[in-house]
Parts: structure tokens; sequence; C-alpha cells
């Protein structure tokens, strides 16, 4: 499933002049993700005073948090070159062992103990199928989402699992004025955000997704690397799923069904190239709130969900386009 | 001689041998599993799945995938299905009309997206799955189309059968198999398909017009869709906005990568593919005969992918190997 | 035998073609006539506009400027297609195959007879094939799949393609590079056979004695002009290679003066089962060592193995005396070796990352002491590295992608300077690079070795072996052949060890 380039290559040619710093600056895609940021709030505040109201904002965003978490490790790992299409499947049946176990009279610690690991499994697994063997990751996690939300259906059938009553509701626990999911949000946006700008595992991560033949030639451990993200990614899709569980109160084996698209769409909006070697948490960062600010838009504006999930389709689709024509125009 | 064609031999041998020793398993626990009627429940489970397949192993022949099938069979059974609510007058069998064009349309829109703007096919599919249910739900306002607007005649082509008690709508996805057989195997554009897959990058220096192929398969995909569409109809008699279809790429995904097409594209063969969804039949009707939950099919169908893409590789190594050894 | 009814009308007459790519110019004005019933080389160095002016010609590329007139007829190659339609077959040295279908559907892929529904006629289609390959005296069972079949075999195919489709213009560039001698004889007597049935043929080569063996005439490209066009008996090989440089060889590659010392790398027996077997080499500080043969002989596999890259499965490897095991590239880098791969695009460059980013890739521990990068450390030693390799760039931070292949091979040496090797294997590192950038290059690699860094160059260009190397080995189907010292190492003793002999060419995969 390869992009097929034109394989002229020319091999004479002068050094081409480089762009004007302002455009470097300005022409990138978290540009327009920002640009549309700011229309869509402007259009919501019309639509909805509520909009003002930075509280709302915030509440509005708990829905979305949990998939915006996993969006920025997603973000990482579609720099690297790969994808994963089963952190949605992962944080359900993360969740669903985590309130089976703590049902089953596990201690509480224990028990979210239990479905993290369970994330950091499933991340294993994708990791062998696509780092040793050597599967295509897009193909391989088609398979593991079907496979984990199914054995989520298995352990919970078409019932709800409770959590106690005082596990319920981390979304409504402030910390200065803020929700804690989204306080765990920007906190991991900026460490991650951080890791991948500032130091030498996320430059790297770059090189890999640029050219992995190239950066294994040059010393770095390519493999060791994406083993990390994939793990990672299992990590933060368990604890994604488990504060999930804490927000609606129980578990259902359908828990963030569909995630993945938004958790992609996410990614797309705020600019990361689908081929892998580009791309910012700073974007991913943007998109989020962007996405939270469009979807609780139509809601207010009383948009079916199924309109929603058309706009979703509509925009994911756009937005890739719009930034595969952004970096095809800078890159000669 | 022959090495990678005995190869495929082999794949198709060992779907079949596998088929068989499932079935002996199944039938020494329960012997009424290896009778005619049961034979006659696990081909009524497959003809949707068998066409989807058709469809998406042209598809991933290409070096592609297309994961809005289940929208697209959704979408087309739901326009259908208001045609028979809502102009009852229409003679019937112009639904397969509707519903294969509908499909079709789609699809093409999903290849246009594909080849005009060059964007991984999963990606664009992944949005477009969304994207198709959701109008599904819109133009049908999220209501069912209920069992007595199906028309009849429509419905009976699951049950009444012209010979041997099979009934038409078997027949029609054997048929399709047959047609996908001489399309792949005896047209020109047939085999482009598998050299574009073969080799995406010589390809244009053959003449073959790349981006029309591929709008091809990806129409295919979604004609096909469209015609499981009317026929999930015929089958279950109603049409659920969000019921039909879901989860039907990944049935017919695992039919056809566990029927030996390679996710890297330019192998599979129609037999393969035929068995692959046999066999997704038989442990589907194996189920409830052992006892076994319906909630446990989607877990089995994972894990059936990731088994099937485990032997593609090793088939894929061996393969590989004993050619180059033959060489020498 | 030269056809006496050859027209005093050329086959095809070339005017005026030149082609820029990216605004620079590879190639400039050529006329050229090729007649009937002849074979007619083109030669030049790399670069020169051969394989630009062939790929012209049949459609690949379209000239800049120019005409192409075929017949007296004025024609547009717009596409292969269109080149095949007038009879005009390019044989690329790495056919072109399409690995999961049959050979006969390979022969017939393209032709242009039906719409998309038309039948597949396969009977006819496989009894067309078997006749083809008969009338070739090739035995190729027509129904297998293009996967798995050797180099030479994919060209008789594509031979038998251009035949199939009644080519009058068959262009072969370099299909000798990786094929045995035998194989060579077997394709140079069907490619008389096929002058003598009228057809003509394009033979691009670097090897003067196969052009001398085969052609009629030759045309000289150099810097994309043609030079001359003469009949081959006329002109000496001193003539031809005066031509093709246009200056004496020594006149820019001069070896300098090093103290060889201790052993640096020692290699014993490695063995790869079915690439290489039984290598065993050494390199000292300070010596150059040259490792040639042809295309597939497996010397990219042994440096690539010592390397890490893709490792042996059974030989010893000693860095400065010490027996190592190197797993992966990151375990060669921290003993001090270094290696410059190949093919630049695939295996050095990141083309859209900065050049700075390029030239630092290798040593992360110098710009990220603790994790975090150092800009201002990083900015310092890629500057340091442009300024002493004398790369040309606008800015560090532009794309590397947007330099040329001469400064992209520059800054990936600088790369492996920064991480201060005591062992550096270069794998064609002049490979499409512009002449004078080379001297420049050789002139650096002759630095290193006088600073007392040990050095392997891999390369198919025997000057280049023979002017900046102490000792030249030669390998030949995965073994070693031939350990020449500067005195011993001549153009024919290279070529001598690299030709396969008859009796070693058993059992041997490629």
């Amino acid at each position: 499933m390869s992009a097929i380039e034109n394989p002229v290559v020319v091999s004479a040619r002068e050094a081409a002049p480089p762009r004007p710093l302002w455009q470097v600056i300005v022409i990138r895609p978290e540009t327009m993700t920002l640009v549309l940021l700011i229309l869509a709030l402007f259009g919501a505040s019309l639509l909805s005073p509520y909009f003002l109201d930075f509280g709302y904002i915030l509440r509005s965003f708990t829905l979305s948090a949990e998939f915006a978490m996993v969006a920025l490790v997603l973000t990482m790992v579609i720099i690297a070159g790969e994808i994963d299409l089963s952190p949605a499947a992962n944080m359900a049946l993360s969740a669903c062992l985590f309130a089976f176990a703590q049902q089953a009279g596990i201690p509480m610690p224990i028990a979210i103990g239990i479905g993290l690991v369970a994330g950091l499994v499933m991340g294993a697994i994708n990791a062998i199928m696509v780092i040793r063997l050597q599967i295509p990751s897009i193909i391989v996690t088609i398979g593991t989402l079907t496979l984990y939300r199914g054995i989520a259906q298995v352990i919970a059938g078409d019932k709800s699992i409770r959590v106690p009553e005082w596990f319920i509701g981390v979304n409504n626990v402030l910390m200065a004025g803020i929700p804690v999911p989204v306080i765990i949000f920007l906190v991991m946006s900026i460490v991650l955000g951080l890791v991948l700008g500032t130091t030498i595992f996320g430059r790297q991560i770059y090189q890999i997704g640029t050219n992995e033949v190239a950066a294994r030639h040059a010393g770095i451990r390519s493999q060791r690397i994406k083993m990390g993200l994939f793990l990672l990614m299992g990590l933060v899709s368990a604890a994604a799923g488990i504060l999930t569980a804490s927000r609606l109160g129980s578990v259902r084996y359908d828990l963030g069904l569909g995630g993945e698209l938004q958790m992609v769409l996410m990614a797309m909006l705020g600019g990361t190239y689908i081929f892998g070697g580009r791309g910012t948490i700073l974007g991913t960062f943007l998109a989020a709130w962007l996405l939270v600010i469009v979807s609780t838009g139509m809601t207010v504006a009383n948009v079916l969900p199924a309109v929603q999930l058309v706009v979703l389709g509509v925009l994911l689709v756009v937005s890739i386009i719009a930034t595969n024509a952004i970096y095809s125009r800078t890159q000669r | 001689m022959n090495l990678l064609r005995n190869i495929f031999l082999r794949r198709e041998a060992g779907i079949a041998v596998m088929i068989v020793l499932f079935c002996i398993a199944v039938g020494a626990v329960k012997p009424q599993f290896l009778t005619l009627d049961s034979l006659r429940i696990i081909l009524l489970l497959t003809p949707l799945i068998m066409i989807g397949a058709m469809g998406q192993m042209l598809v991933i022949v290409a070096r592609h995938v297309d994961l809005s099938i289940g929208s697209m069979l959704g979408f087309s059974a739901m326009v259908t299905g208001m045609m028979f609510k809502f102009y009852p007058e229409i003679w019937w069998p112009v639904g397969f009309l509707v519903s294969i064009g509908i499909g079709a349309a789609l699809g093409l829109l999903n290849g246009v997206l594909v080849t005009l703007f060059r964007l991984p096919a999963i990606i664009v599919t992944l949005g477009t799955l969304n994207l198709y249910r959701g109008l599904t739900y819109i133009v049908s306002n999220a209501k069912q189309i209920d069992r007595q607007f199906v028309p009849s005649a429509l419905k009976s082509m699951s049950q009444t059968s012209p010979i041997f008690g099979i009934p038409w709508i078997i027949f029609i996805s054997f048929g399709i198999g047959l047609l996908t057989y001489g399309f792949v195997m005896h047209t020109r554009v047939g085999r482009q398909i598998f050299a574009l897959g073969s080799n995406p990058i010589a390809a244009p220096l053959r003449g073959i017009a790349v981006n029309k192929v591929t709008l091809l398969v990806f129409t295919i995909s979604g004609a096909l869709s469209g015609l499981a569409g009317i026929l999930y109809a015929s089958r279950w008699g109603f049409v659920n906005p969000s019921n039909t279809g879901s989860g039907f790429e990944f049935q017919v995904i695992a039919a056809v990568v566990i029927g030996g097409v390679s996710i890297n594209g330019g192998v599979g063969t129609v037999l393969g593919t035929v068995l692959g969804v046999l066999l997704l039949g038989c442990v589907a009707a194996a189920l409830p005969l052992l006892g076994i939950p319906g909630t446990t099919q989607s877990a089995i169908y994972g894990a059936v992918i990731l088994i099937a893409l485990l032997i593609d590789r090793t088939v894929r190594q061996q393969g590989i190997a004993s050619l180059s050894r033959a060489r020498a | 035998m030269t056809d006496t009814s050859t027209s005093d009308r050329p086959l095809l007459a070339a005017r005026g073609i030149s082609k820029s790519f990216a605004g620079v110019e590879v190639l400039r004005d050529v006329d050229l006539d090729l007649r009937r019933g002849e074979i007619h080389a083109l030669l030049g160095e790399n670069g020169a506009g051969k394989s630009t002016f062939a790929k012209i010609v049949a459609g690949v590329h379209r000239p800049t400027r120019g005409t192409l007139t075929l017949n007296g007829m004025p024609v547009e190659v717009t596409s292969p297609i269109v080149a095949q339609s007038l009879g005009i077959t390019l044989i690329h040295q790495e056919p072109i195959s399409f690995p999961d279908l049959s050979v006969a559907e390979n022969l017939v892929l393209g032709r242009a007879d039906g719409g998309w529904l038309a039948r597949v006629p396969w009977a006819e289609m496989t009894r067309d094939a078997r006749r083809l390959m008969d009338l070739l005296g090739v035995r190729i069972d027509v129904t297998r799949p293009m996967r798995g079949l050797s180099i030479a075999d994919q060209q008789m195919v594509e031979i038998a393609r251009a035949l199939a489709s009644d080519s009058r213009l068959i262009i072969m560039d370099e299909p000798t590079a990786p094929l045995t001698p035998k194989e060579v004889e077997t394709l140079f007597a069907i490619a008389r056979r096929l002058r003598d049935e009228g057809r003509t043929i394009i033979f691009i080569s670097h090897r003067l004695e196969e052009v001398r063996a085969l052609c009629d005439r030759v045309t000289i490209f150099r810097d994309g002009n043609k030079i001359a066009t003469e009949d081959i008996g006329t002109l000496t090989d001193a003539d031809i290679i005066r031509l093709m440089i246009g200056r004496p060889l020594r006149e820019y590659m001069h070896k300098q003066g090093t103290t060889i010392g201790d052993v640096a790398l020692e290699v014993e027996n490695l063995t790869l089962p079915g690439v290489f077997s039984d290598i065993s080499l050494t390199v000292r500080k300070g010596e150059m060592v040259g490792l040639g043969g042809l295309v597939g002989a497996g010397r990219t596999d042994v440096a690539r193995a010592i390397f890490g890259v893709a490792p042996a499965a059974s030989g010893t490897i000693k860095v400065n005396g010490k027996p190592v095991t190197i797993a992966s590239p990151d375990a060669a880098i921290a003993l001090g070796l270094a290696f410059v791969p190949e093919d630049r695009a695939v295996a050095g460059i990141f083309r859209t990352l900065p050049v700075e980013q390029n030239i630092t890739a290798a040593v992360p521990g110098k710009i990220a002491p603790g994790g975090f990068i150092r800009g201002a450390v990083e900015k310092a030693l890629a500057s340091d590295s442009v300024n002493k390799l004398r790369i040309r760039l606008a800015s560090l931070r532009q794309p590397i992608g947007e330099l040329s292949g001469g400064n992209q091979q520059k800054a990936i040496l600088a790369r492996w300077l920064l991480t201060d090797p005591t062992v550096l294997i270069l794998d064609e590192p002049t490979r499409g690079i512009d002449i004078g950038v080379k001297a420049e290059f050789y002139d650096m690699i002759g630095e290193l070795a006088a600073s007392g860094r040990a050095i392997l160059l891999i390369s198919s260009e025997l000057p280049e072996l023979l002017a900046l190397c102490d000792r030249v080995l030669v390998m030949s189907e995965g073994r070693l052949t031939a350990n020449l010292s500067r005195a011993e190492a001549t153009q024919e003793s290279i070529m001598h060890a690299a030709v396969p002999g008859a009796a070693s060419r058993q059992g041997v995969a490629a």
C-alpha cells in the first residue's frame, strides 16, 4: 500500500536556493490548524454565547480528553512511519479487564495495574507483529483492533460492569479550575512536545520516519524506538480507558467505539504527514481543541450525531489532502 | 517447474484440509454438524461475505484495502429499502440496479480520493467508513426499514430454491465468484490488476492506466457491496441504519486474507478466497452448536486475521527461499 | 557482417537533442544517426549523458529541445508505450518485471490489443512465448512466474519482448554488468543475430573489450556532449579513454604517501550462505584497500555484514586486534567503524530533513549529552564540517534533498568523520557525482588515509582502484579471488579475477 512515486532520479543538480524564512515559519500545517481553531471559536461563539465561557469549553473537552491523550502518542507513531488503529479497542479491553478485576474484589490499585499491564501487553503484541515479524502496521492493527474489541466483548458480554461510586467522575474533579483529565492532557502535551522537539529520541523518531534504512545505517536503533512507541501507545491507551471508565461510571465492551477515527483525525488535522517524518505535538494539541469545539458546536446547534459522523469523515479526508498539499509545496 | 503455483496449490489445499479437519472435529462432538441441513446453514451464512470478498480480493491484489464496504452495504441497502417503502409501485428487481449503482458510486468516490489525491486507501476508507455510515443515518432519519416493506419476492430469494433446496441467493454468490474468476483470469484488465499489484512502479511503463485500474477496483468493490446490500434485505428482511453491514469489513478481510490473498499485492485466487469464506462460514455455524456465545465472533475474526497474516508471511518467505534454492 | 542493403537513410536520426533536469543541462545538442543493422555503442563516464540519451529515444524522458526522425518521419516519443509501437525497446539493466505474473504474460503485457474486457488468449500467448524462447535458444519455462528468474533470464525475456513486438531498435543499457561470461556470450550471439536480421542495437557499456567484441560503431559522450562517432576499428583503447575523460586520469587522481601502521580491521572466514563465503581480509591503519569485482559479486554484502546491517552467519571480525561481535550498525559505530553506503538516496540521506541533522545523525552523544539536543553544539559541528569538506549549500537548515548529488555525498562523509572512525568503508562513493567534486573527493579520501585511518574502498571504476589503493582485493561470485599489491594491480589483473571462471561458477547463487 505504498505511494507510487515518480522514480526519476536527478543526480546532477546544483543546490537550489532555500525558501525565505517567513515561508518556512508561516506555511506549515500547524498554521492551518491554528487559523481553523480561531475561526471555529469565532463561529461557535456566534452560535452560542456559551463558547465565550472558558469553563464550558474545558468541560466539553473532558468528553474527548482520553482520545486526545492517545492521539498525542499516535502522532509520534505516525511520524515514525507506522500507524496504530487499535488504541480505541485497547481502551475498551483494558477498561473491561480493570472493571472486571475490581468487581471480582481485587483492590483498586491492583485492578488499575492489571488494566495498565493489559494495555502494555496489547501494545507489545502490535509491536512484535510489526517489528519482529515485519508485517505492515496498518493491517496488523486492523486485525488487533478486531481481536481486542472482540475479547472485550467476550469478557463483558452485553452487560455493563459498574465501578464503585467513589471512583466515578474524575472529569468533575477540578484542579485550579481545570478538570483533571484536561490537566493530564496538558501535561502530556508539554512532556511529549519536549521529548519530540528537543531530545535526541524525538529527533530520531523523525529520522526513522523520513528514511528508516538510512536511520539504521546511521546507527539509530529504529526497532527499539518503534517498540518503545508501540508500548507507550498501549500504556497510554489503557490509562485512557480507565479514565473513560471513571467518567462514564461503567464499562461496556463498546467503550470508545470508533475512537480510532477521532484519534487519527486529530493527528491528521494537526498536520502529521500520513507517510511519516513530519508533524508536531503542537499541531495535534491544537487539532484536539479544534475538534472539541467543532463537535460541541454541532451538538449545541442540535446537529444529529449521524451528521457529526459525516462531518468528521469529511474533515479527515480534507485535512489529509490539505496537509499533503502543503508538504508537496514545501518539499522539492 | 511451477514452483510458486505449487505453493498456491498447497495453500488452497491447506485451507481445504483445515475445513475438513474442522468439520470432523466439530462433528465428533456434535454429530448433527455433519448433516446436509447444517451444510445449508453454513452456505446461508456465506453469500454476503462471498460477494464482498470478491471485491475486496481485487482491491487487496491491487495493493490497497477497502474498509468502507460495510458502510457502503448499509447505505445502498438503506436507500433501496426506502425505495421499496416509499415507492412500492416500482417493480422490485429495479432495487438491484439501484443498490448496485449506489454502491458503485460510493466505491468510485473512494477510488477518486485514493488516485486523485494520492492518499493511502486505508485512511481514505476509514474516513468514508464513517462518512457513509453517517449518511445512512441521515437519509433514513435513523429509522429501520421493517419487514413489511421489503418485497416478499425479494425475501423469498433467500428461502426458495430452483434446485436441490439451495436458495437463489447462494447461486447468486457463487455466480459472482465464477464471474470474478473469468474476470481476473481471462480479461486484459483483470490481468492488469495483478500486474499493478505486482509492480506498481513498472505498471505505467507497460501502458497500464494505473489510475483507471485503481478506480475500477474500488468501483467494483462498491458495486459488489451494493449487491450484498440488497441481498442483506433479502436474507434478513429488514435494513437497520446501525446494524446493517456493521463489521462486514472485518469478516470479509478475514476471509480474503485467510484465503491466501497477499497484503503485499499481486497474489490471490478466487478459489482460495471462496475457501476462506467457507472456512469462516463453518466456524460461524459451529459456534452456536458448540454452545459458544455469539459475542466471541468478533474475537475469532480478529484472531483469524492475525493468524492468516502470520501464515501469509511464512508462506511468502518459504516461497522465495525455495525459488532461490531452485535457481542454483 | 555489415548489411550492404543498408540504405543511405538512417533508421533513427537525432538532431539537437538536449535535456535539462531542474534547470541543469545534462545533455546538449546531440546529433546522432543510427544505421540499420548495426550495433552501436554509447560510451562515457557516469553522468556523461549516454543513458539520458538512450532514455529519450525510448520515451522514458522527453527532450527539452531537439527532434527525432525515424525512417525519415519525424516522431514524438512521448512514452515507453509509444516507443514500443514505433518499434523501439529499452532493456533495462535491472529488467522491469511483474514477479507474480508468468513469463508468458510478462512478454505480452503492454501490447495494446483490445479493450479492457478483451479475452486473454492463454493458449496462443503460451505458444508464442515458447516460440520466441526457442528462437532465442533459451530454456525458460514460460508458464512459471517471473519471481526467482535470474537477471540473465529476465533480460532474455525482455529481448523476447522486443522481438514479439518486432522492434527495429533495441537499446541495451549496461546489460552485461550482472552477467557471467557464458551468459554474456549468449547475449552477444543473440545480439549479432538480431543485427544480421537488420535490426539496430544500441549497446551501453563501460567495458571496452565488450564494445570491441560486439559493436560496429561507437559514440562517445562527455559531460552531456557528444564527442565523437567512429567505426570501432579506427580507435585504439587509449583514444577512447582520452575521448571519454578528456584528460589523462592520473592528473587528478594521485596517491598520497602514507605510513601504514597496525592492523585495524581483520576479517576471517566471514560467510553468509548463498551470498558470500570464506571472506578473509585485513586493513591496516593508514592503508587504503580497494575491493573490486562485478556488480553482484557480493562486495556490498560483505561491507553490510562487517558493519552489522545484515550480519554474516559465521566468521570472526577483529577491530584493533580484539575479536568483536557486530550485530547492528550502532555496535559497529561504537567500535569505530563507519560505512558510506552505495545507494545514497536509499541508505544515506534523510531527504526532507535539514543538512545539519543529516550531518550529525550518527553522533547523538555529541549533540545531545544527557538526551537534550544542544542547538549551538550541533550548529557548530555541522558548519565546521561544511567548511572542512567545502560542502556548497545555502543554509544549514536547508533540506538535504535540495543539494546536488556530490554535496549530498560530502554531507554523508561528514556525518561519518564526526564519529572519528578508525575504519572507514566506502561503497561506490563517487557514483553519480560530478567530475569536479570527484577530484575533491579523492583528495579527501587520501587525506583520511594519511591521517591514519584504515579505508576499505569498494568501487566498480578500475581507474579509481588503481590510482588510489595500496592493495586491491577482488571478489567474484561471493568469494575473494585476488589480493593484488599496488604493483600487481592492473586493469587486466583485476578484471581477470573479477570475471568468474567457468569452473568455479557452478553452485553459487547470485
